[in-house]
């Protein structure tokens, strides 16, 4: 081993040096030496031939050229024979480059194939050698698998000739320049064409390390093959190259790819690094598989969401509004009601988000119409603006993004010709590293194995088929019992809610007061088990049933969501038609309130209700009453669950473990969907509670460790462990429809409703986008007003949308033909690979029948 | 953690990483598991790459492979020797190819070897059926196994051999939905 390492060393080292050598002293020597080899390499003309594109390239190019060396050297000298032996030296010479380099490419290729013959290798060296002595005694040894004597004959006969072959070197420089006039020559090194060659040669190695990993080599090969072949190529021929007329700018070149590949190593290292909860996951994916995996990858996808979210609305609007705004009490808008004032610290209050959480920047109400704050001349109302709709826009395409990734990782999955294989081959989980979780997978690999075996045996029964039938259509038909149900009841609560709320809430209890919270968490929390019943009527397969589970709770959850949405519509109209009594008895407050002859102090001025604020602080109360719901059915119905069943388990009538109550399993489906719902409530009040996003990513963190510690403490793995489909589209693609559904509202507040008049950033406007036109006129040239004004002319816009609908339609026409056509070519491939060959072997009993 | 460095020196963990998936972290992570296994034999110092090799009993007990049914003939395909002991360059290998990050070629070279239990470069009857029979802890009977393979072979048989090669085994494994993710495993620390 250590000898071939030697001359792997060698090779790469001398390789470099011969370049240079043309215009060193011990050219003669190097002309000598290689001289010997001739008739060796004649020999082996055959071998060349088969060794690389480079080789017969050369010969073509060597050919004329040393004709012309043969002609002018007759025509000169009888006795410059020496000058033929060196052509012949130097076209062997040559070809002898042109070899190795084939040779290492080769090696490079198909794994190092100097290894297998390392006498040649070093037969090679020998042949490219130099002044250094150590070198020399290799090239003795190299002399004794060969020709050492004549190799020495050769040398001394050199030592004679010198000077004469000196002479002969410059000439041999011309001719090889081509043009033969060329003094200069003698200092190129080396030509431009072996530069380029040297280069694609040194780019390769460069490859060869890249691609190194996936080789299905011994690691044992690779790391000899990256240490000694590519890097040290890569190494010396990077300085080799240098010696041409950019040394200095190559040398800096390649010292600058050095750094940077460094750099994106470590880069790549810390970005790993840097992915949050990594471990925690993996070790999760190991004990229950990638199902229940996938939900937490979808949490930590999330949680990243609304990171950027809270980024945006921290950075751009509460903290200016804090910093630069006017303080607190200096505007009503700022300041608690003098009748609040009494209660506003109060811990319940402060609960509640109302009393001072109400007047801070938390929410929309405290924020000043002031066309521009502080120093900064900061736009708060445009900010704020663009802020809520910068958020939407954000979440719409980052889902769509990922859902076009994911897409196109699909790829052609959905070919079903290979159902046994895939079974044999794929159905084992290779994250797998719990007994119990193993022990399911072999029962679900064995069950499935006979479901297909009985599939593939006979069509299915008869009555069996009619019997799965109607037990599916009842079962949807009791979950649209269900469904109604919940619905009626959300509808029946809230309007119980309304009437409470214009009696005054002052005369009943705490349950009269959060009812409809309190009945829509505890919908969400049974409807999903009673579905989860149901579903075992239907007998799908897992990973449909999770599908259909999803569906229903989907449908449950914004069933109530848009009940509770379309009862604080009610409310709000109800207010606003309480803002317009308002008006009318108060006359032209707005105005004269603006210059007050008295001075007031800012608590104790009248003001109307801020419809704006109080939907932020409904879907704060809702986000956060949902949280604890969540958190405390952890807490009882896995923790608590759990610790019974392990402790009571010994003194107990029965096995609790294996028997009733046993340990939960992980809700995947409810927990994506609570999830997905969440994420909802969020989009639509974030625009009238800035807070919003900051309250779910402190959910999301804290959910993130809860889930993790609830999981692997108190759930077993489920009972039939199925994959996880490849990509999550499905819950993208409820996400999305959430995220539209979520916008709808959103966005008809901020389109069709009238801005409150003494609160807010948008107080004093009609409509809340109005800002835009402001800043447009103020802030901007009065062309570009014209033009945004031509540009949002319908006649333009109604075009405009025409084109993007035609477009979408063409796109998605030409994508289905594409999808056809990809098919259809699919089906050619697999045909032509089978036919010829299962027409030979048919062909061939034929002839072998007919012989007999 | 100051004793990183005497693990590995910097080119070996570069060397390492231009030939696995894996970050130095891992790799020194991975030592670590190997160290684990035999403390007395596996030195800490791997600077001067002892040549150390653990026995195939101490490798399939990892928890990683633990559970899994073909947990001797992966070891095997990717020992040097085919006995199934592994050096610490092997057991690098193993995971490295095991990684999320392998690509699916790689991972269908292996998995070829894998399933060629009598490593004669074809995956033939009798390979079919000790793979289902370890797939299923052996709970199928003897038709429905018999079944099963022919349905495979019939599938997946291209060149109409009746046997798999690794064209089609390659043909059959890359169209597979769950192929990547089939064949991915995790070191944990």
């Amino acid at each position: 081993m250590a000898v071939l390492e030697l001359s792997l060393l060698m090779h790469v080292k001398l390789f470099s040096k011969d370049l240079a050598l043309i215009n060193d002293n011990t050219v003669l020597r190097f002309l000598g030496k290689n001289g010997s080899d001739v008739n060796n390499e004649e020999d082996s003309a055959a071998e060349n031939q088969e060794n690389g594109r480079g080789a017969d390239k050369e010969r073509k190019r060597a050919k004329p050229r040393t004709r012309r060396g043969h002609a002018r050297g007759r025509a000169r000298h009888g006795g410059e024979e020496d000058g033929d032996d060196e052509d012949g030296t130097r076209r062997a010479g040559q070809r002898r480059q042109r070899n190795r380099r084939g040779r290492g490419r080769a090696g490079g290729n198909e794994g190092s194939d100097s290894e297998g013959d390392p006498t040649k290798a070093r037969k090679n060296q020998a042949n490219q050698k130099s002044k250094e002595d150590d070198e020399q005694e290799e090239d003795e040894k190299g002399g004794k698998s060969g020709k050492g004597k004549n190799e020495k004959k050769q040398d001394k006969k050199a030592d004679k000739k010198g000077k004469k072959e000196k002479a002969n070197k410059k000439k041999k420089d011309k001719k090889k320049s081509g043009s033969g006039s060329d003094s200069d020559s003698e200092e190129e090194p080396i030509t431009e064409e072996e530069l380029a060659k040297l280069k694609e040669e040194v780019e390769e190695k460069k490859k060869l390390i890249a691609t190194l990993r996936n080789k299905p080599w011994k690691m044992k090969k690779k790391l000899s093959v990256l240490k000694y072949e590519a890097q040290l190529f890569v190494e010396k021929f990077e300085g080799a190259l240098g010696k041409g007329k950019g040394k200095k700018f190559y040398a800096y070149k390649v010292m600058m790819t050095k750094k940077w590949m460094k750099f994106q190593r470590d880069f790549e290292n810390f970005k790993t690094a840097c992915i949050p909860w990594e471990m925690k996951i993996k070790e999760i994916e190991s004990h229950f598989g990638s199902s229940v995996a996938s939900y937490f990858i979808f949490l930590r996808w999330m949680y990243g969401i609304n990171m950027i979210l809270f980024g945006l609305t921290f950075g751009l609007v509460m903290v200016p509004e804090a910093l630069m705004g006017k303080p607190y009490g200096s505007l009503p808008r700022k300041t608690v009601p003098r009748a609040e004032e009494a209660t506003a610290m109060n811990f319940a209050t402060l609960w509640d988000f109302s009393g001072f959480a109400q007047y801070s920047v938390l929410f929309y109400g405290y924020y000043n119409n002031q066309r521009t704050i502080g120093w900064l001349k900061f736009r708060m109302p445009l900010s704020y603006f663009l802020v809520g709709v910068g958020t939407i826009g954000y979440s719409f395409m980052i889902v769509i993004r990922t859902m076009a990734r994911n897409a196109n990782e699909e790829g052609g999955g959905d070919d079903t010709s290979f159902n046994f294989s895939w079974k044999m081959f794929t159905s084992w989980d290779y994250l797998i590293g719990n007994p119990e979780t193993a022990d399911n997978k072999f029962a679900s690999i064995t069950t499935s194995f006979k479901e297909a075996i009985v599939e593939e045996q006979e069509s299915r029964k008869e009555e069996n088929i009619h019997l799965t039938r109607f037990l599916r259509v009842l079962a949807n038909f009791l979950a649209l019992c269900t469904l109604a149900g919940s619905g009626y009841l959300i509808f029946f609560v809230v309007r119980r809610s309304q009437k409470f709320a214009l009696e005054g809430l002052e005369n009943y209890g705490w349950w009269e007061r959060n009812e409809v919270n309190m009945v829509m968490s505890l919908l969400g929390m049974f409807c999903p088990t009673l579905f989860d019943v149901i579903s075992s009527l239907e007998n799908y397969h897992p990973r449909i049933a999770l599908r259909w589970q999803l569906g229903r709770i989907f449908a449950l959850f914004l069933g109530n969501l848009y009940t509770f949405i379309i009862a604080l519509m009610d409310e709000i109209n109800l207010k606003a038609k309480r803002i317009k009594n308002w008006y009318l008895y108060n006359g032209t407050i707005p105005e004269n309130s603006t210059a007050p002859p008295i001075q007031v102090d800012p608590a104790d001025v009248p003001r109307g209700p801020c419809w704006e604020t109080m939907v932020g602080q409904e879907f704060v109360r809702l986000t956060v009453s949902d949280t604890m719901t969540t958190y405390i059915t952890i807490l009882i119905g896995d923790f608590l669950r759990a610790v019974f069943v392990r402790f009571f388990n010994y003194c107990w009538c029965w096995d609790l473990e294996y028997g009733f109550p046993s340990y939960s399993e992980f809700d995947i489906s409810g927990n994506v969907l609570g999830l997905i719902f969440n994420q909802g409530m969020i989009w639509m009040g974030s625009f009238y509670a800035p807070c919003l996003p900051a309250i779910n990513v402190f959910r999301l963190h804290t959910s993130m460790y809860l889930q993790c510690w609830a999981v692997m403490c108190c759930n077993v793995p489920q009972e039939r462990v199925f994959k996880a489909s490849r990509s999550n589209n499905f819950y993208m693609a409820m996400l999305l429809f959430i995220l539209f559904l979520s916008t709808l509202p959103a966005v008809y507040t901020i389109v069709s409703i009238p801005p409150s008049f003494d609160c807010g950033p948008f107080s004093g406007k009609t409509r809340m986008f109005e800002v835009i036109s402001e800043t447009l006129e103020h802030d901007f040239p009065s062309w570009f007003g014209k033009v945004f004004g031509y540009a949002s002319n319908p006649g333009l816009i109604l075009p405009f949308i025409l084109l993007m609908v035609l477009s979408i339609y063409y796109l998605n026409a030409t994508s289905k033909s594409y999808k056809e056509a990809n098919l259809e070519l699919k089906k050619k491939l697999q045909s032509c690979i089978l036919k010829p060959k299962r027409k030979m072997k048919i062909r061939d009993d034929h002839l072998w029948k007919s012989c007999m | 953690m100051g004793n990183k460095q005497t693990i590995f020196t910097d080119e070996q963990l570069d060397a390492y990483q231009d030939c696995t998936f894996f970050t130095r972290k891992e790799i020194l992570r991975l030592h670590g598991r190997y160290h684990e296994m035999a403390p007395n034999v596996v030195p800490m110092d791997y600077t001067k790459d002892p040549d150390v090799k653990l026995p195939m009993q101490l490798i399939i007990n990892m928890p990683e492979l633990k559970e899994n049914p073909f947990k001797e003939r992966i070891v095997e395909s990717f020992s040097e020797d085919g006995e199934g002991s592994l050096s610490f360059n092997d057991f690098v290998d193993m995971f490295s190819v095991l990684s999320e990050m392998a690509p699916r070629e790689l991972k269908a070279i292996y998995a070829f070897k894998i399933y060629d239990f009598n490593t004669d470069n074809f995956i033939c009857k009798a390979d079919l059926e000790k793979t289902l029979n370890k797939l299923t802890r052996e709970e199928l009977t003897a038709e429905e196994i018999t079944l099963v393979c022919e349905k495979v072979i019939e599938e997946a048989d291209m060149d109409g051999d009746g046997k798999l090669g690794f064209a089609d085994f390659e043909n059959m494994i890359s169209k597979a939905p769950d192929f990547l993710r089939a064949y991915s495993s995790s070191v944990l620390p």
